[in-house]
């Protein structure tokens, strides 16, 4: 079983659309889509929910303020600004500021703060027409995305090795941050789907370099590559430079949109130059997976 | 006035809306633009600022005092984060795990562990004429981008027109970036995507209780569900961009709209008389 996850570092390449294409390719997966923030796999799968689960990232402040005396020293001791005075005099602990550390549930010298379990999310399994899809949605504001990625990648993993699936497909969050590095950790590929633009580029790049600060192997495609071939051109001078294996060039296509708009994933929705490009890059995802060049 | 450019979605146009409406403001303002998306900052790629000064950002971290420590468990257990484990003679510290809420250091009953500065980015920042500039980088393989972006936020100075450009998503980045704001900007796009992350989008910034309109990006692309659920929801659409195939060449080789098109500066003038109408506006967060 191989774990392929797709990033981008900047939002908005078309990972989501490489993502569906491949699930609709490949056989024996199961999808995760670990973008919990912003998950938009959904509307491409159409999944039918199996089970539900809450999901509990970690605490939040509580304070009891029967018992409050007015100290402020919690205001004083909260590293994140998230207790504060009120003009009445009255302490107030704002929950979205609250990162749950409990440093003045412990400081309170007449324990008026308590540690609550909040819950920040909740994730799915699914029934899809092209397989099992593990998804999520982390509550507003909330922290913990890491927690919940790696939730969802564990129930994931799970189904595969249970239906002795070939492969995880991770559609990951933009950003190389917390939720990013839950997504990549332990995978044995990313596919960064970058376009020909200087933040694409330089995004692209940060991305790759976080992957291999992780130990984990990169490959790449650039979408909408003739917007700027200049780019693109570039785009490949620095992968094969960097060793990372260029998979394809998907080319600028007002069907991808209109996929988007149908529900469906881009390769089911049209036979086009676009759709067979990104055929040909799991073509050759799966023959280096097969060459047992992808090693952990 | 803070103005925050957020979207939920990644690659609807934050960016190109921020810089646009920044450099449209400059012959009449002061303008201050915070680039908070601190994972991969981009706007300075539409700015030239030509002299960055750049300054590391630190994260407090334990540093148990061998000496000191007795291996009594203490700092594990307050610890929220699971950023210390404590063996029989041995105490792991896990810096990327840490948050920086100094309980153990403070909670360590032989004052055994004391907390020293662990590098997790950069801001740079710079200033031509009457416009500065700040930006945060998170080193690559950190994990942390709040305090970076709380850093960012410091060199706020409200005498001037402050448009910070919000990473995408709905978490804490995005809400440390966002809170505080008068008014913030929904950059958004036509589509199934772009209508379910403007919902998103949509409902943090009505837990933050901050008055907000929608940019609709590409407009002629898709299909008319974002115009209609903005409709719906009396949430006001500031302004919509075409798609326009010259609009995204010119912003693959970092150059703006109002320097390819120069007629957009006074759109991106009236979107500002927009934007300072609607900040005191509530209407469009408390009817749901």
């Amino acid at each position: 079983m191989k774990q392929l996850v797709i990033l981008s570092g900047k939002g908005g390449t078309g990972k989501t659309i490489v993502s569906a294409s491949f699930a609709s390719l490949a056989q024996k997966k199961v999808m995760a889509d670990c973008d919990v923030d912003a998950a938009n796999l959904y509307l491409l799968l159409h999944p039918e929910i199996q089970e539900s689960h809450k999901f509990s990232g970690g605490k939040k402040a509580s304070l009891k303020t029967e018992k409050c005396t007015l100290c402020g020293e919690c205001i004083d001791i909260c590293r994140f600004s998230a207790n504060s005075e009120k003009e009445d005099g009255e302490i107030i602990i704002d929950p979205i500021s609250c990162e749950g550390c409990g440093v003045c549930s412990h400081i309170c010298p007449v324990e008026a703060i308590e540690m609550e379990n909040s819950i920040s999310g909740e994730w799915f399994v699914s029934r899809t027409k092209y397989g099992p899809f593990v998804h999520a949605r982390l509550g507003i504001g909330e922290e913990s995305s890491g927690k919940l990625v790696t939730e969802v990648r564990k129930k994931a993993k799970e189904i595969a090795e249970k239906n002795n699936l070939d492969f995880v497909f991770i559609d990951g969050p933009p950003g190389i941050g917390c939720p990013v590095i839950a997504s990549l950790s332990g995978t044995d590929l990313a596919l960064i789907v970058t376009e020909p633009t200087l933040s694409g580029i330089h995004d692209m790049e940060r991305v790759v370099q976080m992957a291999h600060h992780f130990k984990t192997q990169t490959a790449c495609c650039i979408n909408k590559y003739d917007i700027n071939l200049k780019n693109s051109a570039q785009i490949e001078t620095w992968c094969k430079k960097n060793r990372v294996p260029l998979l394809g060039k998907i080319p600028f296509d007002d069907d991808v949109t209109k996929s988007v708009v149908q529900g469906i994933p881009l390769t089911e929705y049209t036979n086009n130059s676009t759709s067979k490009e990104i055929k040909n890059m799991w073509q050759k995802l799966r023959n280096l997976f097969a060459r047992e060049e992808i090693k952990k | 006035m803070i103005i925050s450019v957020a979207s939920g979605k990644g690659g609807t146009g934050k960016t190109t809306v921020a810089v646009n409406l920044a450099l449209s403001l400059i012959d009449s303002h002061s303008v201050q633009f915070l680039d908070c998306d601190v994972e991969e900052p981009n706007a300075h790629f539409f700015l030239n600022i030509h002299t960055l000064q750049s300054k590391p950002v630190f994260l407090p971290v334990p540093e148990i005092i061998e000496e000191k420590c007795t291996y009594c468990g203490k700092c594990a257990e307050v610890c929220a984060y699971n950023a210390i484990a404590v063996l029989k003679d041995n105490v792991l510290v896990f810096p990327e795990l840490c948050h920086g809420c100094g309980g153990c250091t403070l909670l360590c009953p032989e004052q055994a562990i004391k907390e020293k500065g662990q590098k997790i980015g950069v801001i740079e920042y710079g200033s031509e004429n009457n416009f500065q500039f700040i930006h945060g980088k998170l080193d690559i393989g950190q994990a942390m981008s709040p305090p970076i972006i709380r850093e960012v936020k410091k060199h706020i100075n409200t005498a001037q027109t402050i448009i910070i450009d919000v990473p995408p998503g709905t978490s804490c980045p995005v809400i440390e970036a966002v809170k505080g704001s008068d008014v913030s900007l929904l950059v958004t796009e036509p589509t199934p995507f772009g209508l379910n992350d403007l919902r998103l989008a949509v409902e943090t910034l009505r837990i933050l209780k901050i008055p907000f309109g929608v940019v609709v990006n590409r407009a002629d692309i898709g299909d008319r569900q974002v115009q209609n659920y903005c409709l719906k929801e009396n949430i006001p659409v500031l302004m919509t961009i075409p798609m326009d195939k010259n609009i995204a060449v010119a912003y693959s080789e970092g150059k703006t709209i109002i320097e390819t098109q120069p007629s957009y500066k006074q759109k991106f003038l009236e979107l500002f008389k927009k934007l300072k109408k609607l900040k005191n506006e509530t209407a469009c967060y408390f009817k749901r």
